[in-house]
């Protein structure tokens, strides 16, 4: 179904941490950005659609006035807002965000860290853009923080902190079917495997609780109101997401999941884990039964690596791109 | 070995170790783990030191990656402390020190989530990235590939709690499996293995962290040039916090009894090169990359090797002088150590 493209060589390896890449197709310039966390940096990486020019970028962790910083990134995603992308940052001291191409920080929101080091780890993890003004990232005491976004300037507000988890926050996703109808605009997951599901607005509302079994939801999507969870377990189940109900439970892999995405205009699932293997998956839904269905396509198996980061690179996922511990590379596949 | 032991196991430096605090970096762990390995009588030159240190390195790096589940690292450091204990069970005074701190770290680690385990792991992971050192014992047991990266095998028992890939189960709106596939998992795997014990005494189930020798005797050896380090970013930035730790662990650890340097029949050298002569070639070639500008060129019998050795130390040089503190830091704290 898939078969190997040129990878692009990266500046440093990709660290072992969740939903370790990030894709921004920018289809007016025919460019595809790529970012990869490697402790303290972020690789950025510009590809051209002929595959004829890469251009690199290091972002180093910036807090405050300090111009290089130890602290680790525990994630680095573009967020899409109608009116613009930024490329948002959390580490173990706050949140960065940046123009899309890495330029320009535009904002930068410090967390509370205690003086000394407490047993409990303090970080910021989980990105979302939400609708059309929101970008939501999640904190290690398990707050959800809600950043209002104008539509230019670096005028970014703090509209508010959703206190639900009690567990650190692993990931969170937006609604990216693109569809108004969808009443559930967020879903976010935490160490516990618990999934909030919340509609947005001048305060966002909770719309439901999904709990976990004890056990970590390291990477989640939202289409057409069903929720995608991928646990440490190897597990993923679809979730109904207003409603909680469980529709499928899938025995996906041998390790923890730490990559799931979803090409909104097919359905089509990729999922990915420390066992080697990414595998592609096909989504349907039947609106009048209420019915949801999977079924399993295709697997890729990168020899002796701990996958991190999949995503598909276009909206069909027509290509998908791959991150793994200690691969200095992200390895590109194409569909024929 | 009782010597070691007993530094490694003492109270305050267990209790520090214990505290809340960042990661070290790779100097900082391998200043720790040159004072340890000096609190014997043992004694290894600069060379023979960075060797043991990759070897430590990559026997950690891969007991963290094959872990099948972040909770199985307690269950690698209990068959450490498992091992340990069997080396000194005569000796009452360390088997009491040695019990004290597997109940402390018992007690600390046994309650964290997976999730908390996982932070962890990941976060070791972070600190072991980019080492490739090849070890010549996971070559031949085939554990290891020619590149350095660690095989990872797509077949075996599932961790616990864990299902074995292949099935899909879809439900209804009640909560009823209405239909079950299955699909090809791309490997061969079987059901998980009895669960290891967390406790003070018990079956940790898992080979990893066990003796890596047990199968094979001949010496070990780290191959290829000697290894310099990646120009990591998270290693270079220092932390301002680092020092004051380091000197406290500096301070901790001299108080110990510490054999100041030996008379040449008290002490044994250790030398992981297979010639004495292969050993004083690589110190020479450690020296030149080390805290100082100078670069010595020692005549050898192989002219193009010694100007490649010569190269890589003045890039090596370079690369320190155009870091910021590293290096006075560590030239300040080696010192230090040195007074105690």
């Amino acid at each position: 179904m898939y078969h190997k493209e040129k990878s692009i060589q990266i500046k440093s390896s990709a660290s072992a941490l969740y939903n370790n890449l990030s894709v921004l197709r920018i289809a007016p310039r025919s460019l595809t950005y790529f970012a990869v966390v490697h402790a303290n940096v972020v690789n950025m990486v510009s590809a051209s659609w002929d595959g004829l020019n890469y251009s690199h970028r290091q972002l180093q962790s910036k807090e405050g006035s300090v111009a290089t910083s130890s602290s680790l990134i525990m994630q680095a995603a573009w967020c899409v807002l109608p009116s613009r992308e930024l490329l948002v940052l959390t580490s173990q001291r706050g949140i960065q965000m940046y123009e899309s191409d890495g330029s320009i920080m535009v904002y930068w929101h410090a967390l509370d860290s205690p003086e000394t080091p407490t047993a409990q780890a303090v970080f910021t993890r989980g990105i979302a853009a939400v609708r059309e003004k929101y970008i939501c990232v999640g904190i290690s005491s398990g707050s959800v923080l809600v950043f209002d976004v104008p539509s230019k300037g670096s005028n970014i507000t703090l509209s508010e902190v959703l206190e639900e988890h009690k567990e650190s926050i692993t990931d969170m996703a937006s609604e990216c079917s693109g569809s108004l109808e969808c009443i559930a605009d967020l879903v976010s997951a935490d160490d516990s495997g618990l999934l909030c599901v919340w509609k947005s607005g001048e305060d966002f509302q909770l719309l439901n609780k999904i709990p976990g079994f004890d056990m970590s939801c390291s990477s989640v999507k939202l289409w057409k109101g069903t929720v995608v969870a991928g646990y440490g377990t190897g597990q993923i189940r679809l979730y109904e997401a207003v409603t909680g109900i469980l529709h499928a439970e899938i025995n996906a892999h041998a390790r923890w999941i730490y990559s799931l995405d979803i090409a909104p205009f097919t359905g089509l699932l990729l999922s990915a884990a420390e066992d080697s293997l990414v595998r592609v998956w096909h989504l349907t839904m039947t609106p009048e039964t209420n019915n949801v269905e999977i079924e399993h396509l295709y697997n890729e198996c990168v020899t002796d690596t701990q996958i991190c980061g999949a995503k598909f690179c276009d909206g069909d996922g027509y290509a998908f791109a791959v991150t793994g511990y200690d691969l200095t590379e992200i390895i590109r596949y194409t569909q024929g | 070995m009782s010597d070691i032991i007993s530094t490694m196991f003492n109270k305050p430096f267990m209790e520090e170790l214990l505290r809340p605090q960042d990661i070290y970096s790779h100097r900082a762990m391998r200043t720790l783990l040159t004072r340890i390995a000096h609190a014997s009588i043992m004694r290894l030159n600069p060379a023979s030191m960075d060797k043991l240190y990759d070897l430590m390195i990559m026997a950690f790096k891969y007991q963290v990656q094959l872990c099948p589940r972040p909770r199985d690292l307690l269950l690698v450091t209990l068959n450490h402390i498992d091992t340990i204990k069997s080396f000194v069970r005569h000796n009452p005074r360390l088997s009491n020190q040695i019990d004290e701190a597997q109940r402390q770290l018992i007690e600390m680690y046994k309650p964290l989530t997976d999730g908390e385990f996982h932070l962890i792991r990941q976060t070791l992971l972070i600190f072991l990235q980019d080492m490739h050192v090849r070890v010549s014992v996971f070559l031949r047991e085939k554990l290891q590939n020619a590149n350095g990266h660690f095989v990872l095998s797509t077949s075996g028992p599932v961790p616990q709690g864990s299902d074995v890939p292949g099935l899909i189960r879809l439900f209804n709106n009640q909560g009823k499996e209405v239909k079950r596939c299955e699909f090809p998992s791309g490997g061969t795997y079987t059901s998980p293995v009895r669960e290891g014990s967390f406790d003070m005494a018990g079956d940790r189930v898992t080979r990893l962290g066990t003796n890596m020798y047990s199968e094979s005797a001949e010496n070990t050896q780290t191959s290829g040039s000697p290894k310099f380090k990646q120009n990591s970013q998270a290693d270079t930035t220092p932390n301002p916090l680092a020092k004051e730790e380091l000197n406290l662990l500096a301070k901790l650890m001299g108080g110990m009894e510490v054999q100041d340097s030996p008379s040449g029949n008290s002490a044994f050298r250790v030398n992981l090169f297979t010639t004495d002569q292969e050993e004083e070639e690589a110190g020479t070639a450690s020296e030149t990359h080390g805290m100082f500008s100078v670069i010595n060129i020692q005549a050898t019998k192989d002219h193009r090797a010694n100007s490649e050795l010569a190269r890589i130390a003045g890039e090596f040089t370079d690369h320190e002088e155009n870091s910021d503190a590293p290096s006075s830091k560590g030239d300040h704290l080696l010192s230090l150590m040195d007074d105690l």
